[in-house]
């Protein structure tokens, strides 16, 4: 529309131009005037009738317009009156040619009035040729006047952009907006209304009248204010940030501190006590040099310490708690180590500290050397003697490649190396005691993961002949039994897991998980496993084929967290020292046995697997092609019984044989393979809108929502609505304030991103309110 | 010595009244609880069903105007009482939950063309055929007294369109022009044209309470800046928007009701094309309204039915008619978000709930968390074919039915020439027009 005037506009100035140009003196901008005013008529009979007075009186113009630099609209019209008189000194009449600006400055030059400055402006434009460009039609200035005008309110606008997306990613939306808290309000509000009545009241009123107190809605008297205008919005704004810090700062330390006082682990604390400790004596060291006198003093402070712990021998095997752990350590392992590290923390009080650190460390080797005479004697037994189930534990902090070594001194050495890769983070080194402590243990693994492998190759054997056994099962049925047993052999949880696994791995990890297995398998699987400690006679072969395997894997697997089934389910048996085991050690066997002989005789004659792979070997052949014989018998030929169809009829049809079953390489899995209509009318067949993939859409099925699966809070936290509103409440439309608001929570959260650093998956509804947000900011 | 004992707090597992539910301690090893996924897909099934089941959302018709209602306002304080205007002139207060009218007065000869409440509530304007603004009070007058405006300007054409300013006394209206009125004065403080225009509806932004917006007969909407001496910019679509509104919690989203049968939503900064066109009536639509929280809209259309549409959807989640309804004229959504008012040809007054299916009044916190439960689990499972067919049936009176089918038909006979077209012409001459596009002729600035 607009655009179409503005054509027309420039149309029209052309037109006019094109008259004028019979007279050229004339000025652009009456030119341009007449454009607005409607060039058709006026302008074309002005300049013919009008001979020279017109011509003079346009010069006097344009010497005014030039003056003023402004358009004046009504000089051009009213034009008789303007050609008689007029207001300045020059008249056109007289003046045989142009008037100059100097004509007109002539007379400026002599009132004194004029400054200097003025003049000198004059003189300048005097000078300045340049004409002033032509305004720009109606249309197009009132164009450019809207298009600023949408700038602005569209930038304006804009500043809603984050509340919205804000919005549209919300989890939950609570209406109305500007929701007053709950609970009580503040006192001014609900007095506001209320005046004293009671001459106390009034009394009490007028006491804080006279201080100045307030006692309505402003709670602030005024002096109060008056400081709290002082300080500036940004000024406290920053106070706030430092305070906000400052307190975060704060609250970080504490948290930090309760932390560390909440680890158990003694080594930490101890490591940590060290470090402190060597602070220290490094501190004392350089104030020795700086301050004698304080560094004395320390000095005698540790003196004190060491002298009350040579009297008091708190830390020695005499108090009462020691004694109760003196008592367990024959069963615990963690009391033993409790009372190995007190006494440590006794020989290092003890000590003199005029030492230096070398001669300490020799101290203490020298104290390890001496502790086994103040250890009771049944904690040596324990070390050294038949294996004690319940000191086991220990057993499983190591690292499962230990197992591999087979020299005692190599033991050692690896086992101190683990020993430091366990304690890289507290960066502390290891005593010379545990490393001892660890060699032993690390001999008794050796013997389990000898004493688990034989088991396992006899359970193998009876597996065979268990599967002997089951007359009933065909060739077929022997085959699965032979894959069964590889796996058993493999010994990984699931199915997943034996393809991920290596063969390697598989014969690290027989030992420990072909109990499992069992556990899932028939009774008479069940039969082998109480026999299995006591069938015990080492096969010195397979003890020594273990190391070389297992060296392999060690490389693969380097370290293992605790094994809790390594813990329960092995039973230890020392080829070296045939002793009897200890009676808790005989007596949970037994117990065992009599469990699995129940399970056993509750299920007896139950044959899971048979079933199971008859059951898949039907699948099987109801799958393959089936031979189809489409002869027609007595077609053209003679009929009756015993006759033959000719060579030539006897078609028979043979389907081509389908695609290998998924379930081929998987002995203990069927794999059906044929869609079953019913249920896909109640499947989804594509891929809904917001979702890209299947994993997404997917992902939204993983958990259920309801209470039988969830806990009370996970269930309302799950089903929160996304919109809340209030009831009879009304909503109003977004105010200003919810921008202020969101600032501030935009702050808050900007700021909390960046000290988290990292940040959570988002879960899925929030997922796809974001992008519900971005499309509708796409679209 | 610390002696280690069996205790349990009491608080645990005893009720404090016998009125309180059983505490029944729970297993939530999920060997115990198989199936979860096909539980729950029973649930949301059975729980779609009963949403069908329980969808009544007529609620009530307000019957006493002696014409049809042209037009309808929600008091901005109280929730409870809404006001409308008549094709007669006549304007009737009605206190929604006695459900009767409380009051009647002639406010105008001819129709009530627009109505709006103040920002405070205590008095509303009304235009009219007559080239008048009245501002009347709202409360009603004593007995004996004659109702009469508080105030009454004579305008020289006659006005179409009222709105008023979210928080300062004044209110636009549009006719001819568009003017700003200041309350206290009797002439408007601004006017604004843009060619020769009737203006048909004008509405104020309530987020950013400076900006209008309003529909011209020569098809075009256009927005302005009431600080601004000029409008600030127009589109014009091809055919004509009959009205337009602002959605209230998103600053520039506004959503206008057209009479090619759709609803186009716009981004005001945007005008080349809307963000979304929103299409199932099967006539013009003649009136829209937000929601409260701005989420959703719903619309009024000639084709005698009310649909409710989520704000960035192509296709309505809901369509409300009943047998006796004609062309609904105008609609609001009430300032809770419960309700929805319709006013039609008939006379009539329509309640209805916003959301179909939901159960008034206060709910238990059993019920409503069953009630979320059961929500959940329904958005969970609405992509499953037979939620989705159970979730997505309405009926539809047989005219709207055909009509609709009718409506596809010709679209898609359109859509196979223009392919049939574009195959037989110089590839790229004939480009593809997305729909969003198509309806919109040019934007002028």
């Amino acid at each position: 529309m607009a655009k179409v005037s503005k054509k027309k506009g420039n149309k029209n100035v052309k037109k006019v131009v094109m008259s004028v140009e019979e007279r050229p003196p004339v000025n652009e901008e009456e030119e341009e005037e007449a454009g607005m005013a409607g060039a058709e008529g006026d302008i074309g009979s002005s300049g013919e009738d009008e001979g020279e007075d017109e011509r003079k009186r346009q010069k006097l113009l344009q010497a005014i317009s030039a003056l003023g630099g402004k358009r004046k609209k009504a000089l051009g019209e009213r034009s008789e009156a303007a050609v008689d008189m007029s207001e300045f000194s020059v008249n056109p009449e007289d003046g045989p040619g142009k008037v100059q600006l100097s004509d007109l400055m002539g007379t400026l030059e002599k009132t004194p009035a004029v400054p200097a400055k003025t003049r000198k402006l004059l003189e300048n434009l005097q000078r300045n040729k340049k004409t002033v460009d032509s305004p720009l039609s109606k249309q197009e200035t009132e164009r450019i006047q809207r298009g600023m005008a949408f700038q602005k309110a569209a930038s304006e606008v804009s500043r809603w952009d984050s509340v919205i997306t804000q919005n549209q990613r919300a989890e939950q939306l609570l209406f109305p907006l500007n929701q007053e808290p709950a609970g009580p309000r503040p006192i001014e509000r609900l007095v506001a209304g209320w005046k004293a009545q009671t001459p106390l009241e009034q009394e009490v009123f007028a006491l804080l009248s006279a201080n100045k107190q307030p006692f309505t809605d402003p709670i602030l008297t005024p002096a109060e204010e008056a400081s709290v205008k002082a300080m500036s919005l940004e000024e406290a704004k920053i106070r706030r940030a430092e305070l906000q810090k400052a307190r975060a700062l704060q609250s970080y330390y504490e948290a930090k501190a309760r932390r560390e006082k909440k680890i158990k682990s003694k080594k930490y604390h101890k490591v940590q006590n060290k470090v402190k400790r060597k602070g220290l004596l490094k501190h004392i060291e350089q104030m020795i040099k700086t301050d004698p006198a304080a560094a004395m003093q320390e000095l005698n402070k540790m003196e004190l310490a060491r002298m009350q712990e040579r009297m008091s021998l708190k830390h020695q095997n005499s108090s009462k708690w020691a004694k109760s752990k003196a008592i367990m350590a024959k069963y615990d392992e963690e009391a033993r180590k409790a009372m190995q590290q007190q006494l440590e923390m006794n020989r290092e009080l003890t000590q003199k500290l005029v030492t230096s650190l070398n001669e300490e460390e020799e101290e203490e080797e020298e104290g390890a050397a001496g502790e086994a005479d103040v250890l009771p004697d049944f904690v040596n037994d324990a070390v050294d003697g038949p294996p004690n189930p319940w000191m086991k534990g220990k057993l499983t902090e190591e690292p499962t490649k230990e197992q591999a070594n087979d020299a005692a001194p190599e033991a050692a050495s690896v086992s101190a190396a683990a020993a430091e890769e366990e304690e890289e983070e507290w960066a502390a080194d290891k005593t010379e005691e545990e490393a001892l402590l660890r060699e032993f243990d690390c001999r008794r693994k050796r013997h389990q993961a000898q004493e688990s492998d034989t088991a396992g190759s006899i359970f193998q054997e009876e597996m065979t002949e268990a599967a002997a056994e089951d007359s009933g099962a065909s060739d077929c049925d022997e085959e699965a039994r032979s894959e069964f047993r590889s796996i058993s052999r493999g010994g990984e949880e699931g199915f997943k897991a034996t393809e991920a696994v290596n063969c390697a791995d598989r014969t690290d990890e027989s030992a420990q998980l072909e109990e499992r297995l069992i556990r899932i398998r028939t009774v008479e699987d069940l039969e082998c496993l109480p026999h299995e400690p006591s069938a015990q006679p080492r096969d010195p072969p397979t003890t020594k084929a273990q190391p070389s395997e297992e060296k392999r894997v060690g490389k693969s697997k380097k370290k293992k967290g605790i094994e809790l089934k390594e813990v329960l389910t092995k039973n230890t048996n020392i080829i070296k020292v045939p002793l009897a085991p200890i009676g808790t050690d005989s007596e949970d066997p037994e117990a065992k046995v009599d469990q699995k002989g129940l399970i056993k005789e509750a299920f007896a004659g139950d044959d899971v697997i048979s079933d199971f792979l008859k059951d898949k070997r039907r699948q099987e052949d109801e799958g393959k092609p089936k031979v189809i014989d489409l002869t027609l018998p007595g077609w053209g030929e003679w009929g009756g019984l015993g006759l033959k169809p000719p060579k030539r009829k006897r078609r028979k049809v043979r389907s081509a044989p389908p695609p290998p079953r998924k379930d081929q390489r998987l002995p203990t899995v069927i794999i059906s393979e044929k869609k079953n209509a019913s249920i896909s009318l109640h499947q989804v067949h594509s891929l809904p809108f917001p979702f890209e993939n299947h994993a997404q859409f997917e992902s939204c099925f993983r958990s259920p929502l309801g209470r039988t699966w969830n806990t009370e809070r996970t269930v309302k936290k799950v089903t929160k609505p996304r919109v809340v509103t209030q009831m009879g409440a009304i909503i109003d439309p977004m105010a200003e304030e919810e921008l202020l608001r969101n600032k501030d929570a935009v702050a808050r959260e900007t700021s909390s991103v960046n000290s988290k650093k990292k940040r959570q998956p988002l879960p899925i509804t929030m997922f796809f309110s974001r992008k519900k947000a971005h499309l509708h900011r796409g679209l | 010595m610390k002696v280690k004992v069996l205790s349990r707090n009491p608080d645990d597992y005893v009720r404090e009244t016998k009125y309180d539910i059983q505490r029944v301690p729970r297993n939530y090893d999920p060997s115990l609880h198989p199936f979860e996924l096909s539980r729950e897909y029973t649930r949301a099934l059975n729980a779609t069903k009963l949403e069908r089941v329980f969808a009544k959302p007529f609620l009530s018709s307000l019957d006493g105007h002696r014409d049809g209602v042209n037009c309808l306002a929600k008091h901005t304080r109280s929730l409870s009482t809404l006001l409308s205007g008549s094709c007669d002139g006549v304007v009737k207060v009605w206190n929604l939950t006695k459900r009767e009218c409380v009051r009647t007065l002639q406010a105008h000869e001819g129709f009530v063309r627009g109505m709006v409440v103040r920002y405070c509530g205590s008095s509303f304007f009304t235009i009219g055929d007559d080239k008048t603004i009245k501002q009347w009070n709202m409360e009603a007058p004593g007995y004996g007294e004659e109702e009469e405006p508080l105030n009454t300007i004579l305008g020289k054409t006659v006005f179409t369109g009222l709105d008023h300013h979210q928080k300062k006394g004044v209110f636009a209206t549009c006719g001819q022009q568009v003017d700003i009125w200041d309350e206290q004065r009797s002439t408007p403080i601004r006017s604004f044209s843009w060619g020769v225009d009737s203006f048909s509806s004008v509405r104020f932004n309530p987020v950013e309470t400076e900006l209008l917006g309003s529909c011209a007969s020569d098809r075009s909407i256009v927005l302005y800046d009431m600080r601004e001496s000029t409008p600030l910019k127009k589109v014009i679509m091809t055919m004509r928007t009959n009205t337009l509104c602002w959605n209230p919690m998103e600053a520039y989203f506004f959503t206008c009701a057209n009479e090619d049968y759709n609803l186009y939503t716009y981004d005001m900064r945007y005008l080349e094309k809307p963000c979304k066109v929103h299409m199932d009536h099967v006539s013009a639509v003649l009136d829209v309204d937000y929601s409260p929280t701005g989420l959703e809209f719903v619309s009024a259309s000639f084709d005698k039915t009310v649909r409710i549409f989520p704000k960035d959807a192509g296709h309505s989640r809901e369509v409300y008619h009943t047998k006796r309804m004609q062309h609904v004229i105008c609609i609001k959504w009430s300032a809770d978000n419960k309700y929805i008012l319709s006013g039609s040809d008939e006379m009539n007054i329509r309640l209805w709930k916003a959301n179909a299916a939901e159960k008034l009044g206060v709910l238990a916190p059993r019920e409503r968390e069953a009630v979320n439960y059961s929500q959940k689990l329904k958005e969970k499972f609405q992509h499953y074919p037979q939620i989705k067919r159970i979730a997505r049936h309405r009926h539809l009176p047989k005219n709207i039915y055909h009509q609709r089918n009718e409506l596809r038909v010709m679209k898609e006979a359109r859509r196979r020439k223009e392919t049939n077209v574009r195959k037989h012409s110089k590839p790229g001459s004939v480009p593809v027009v997305s729909e969003k596009e198509k309806h919109v002729v040019s934007v002028v600035d």
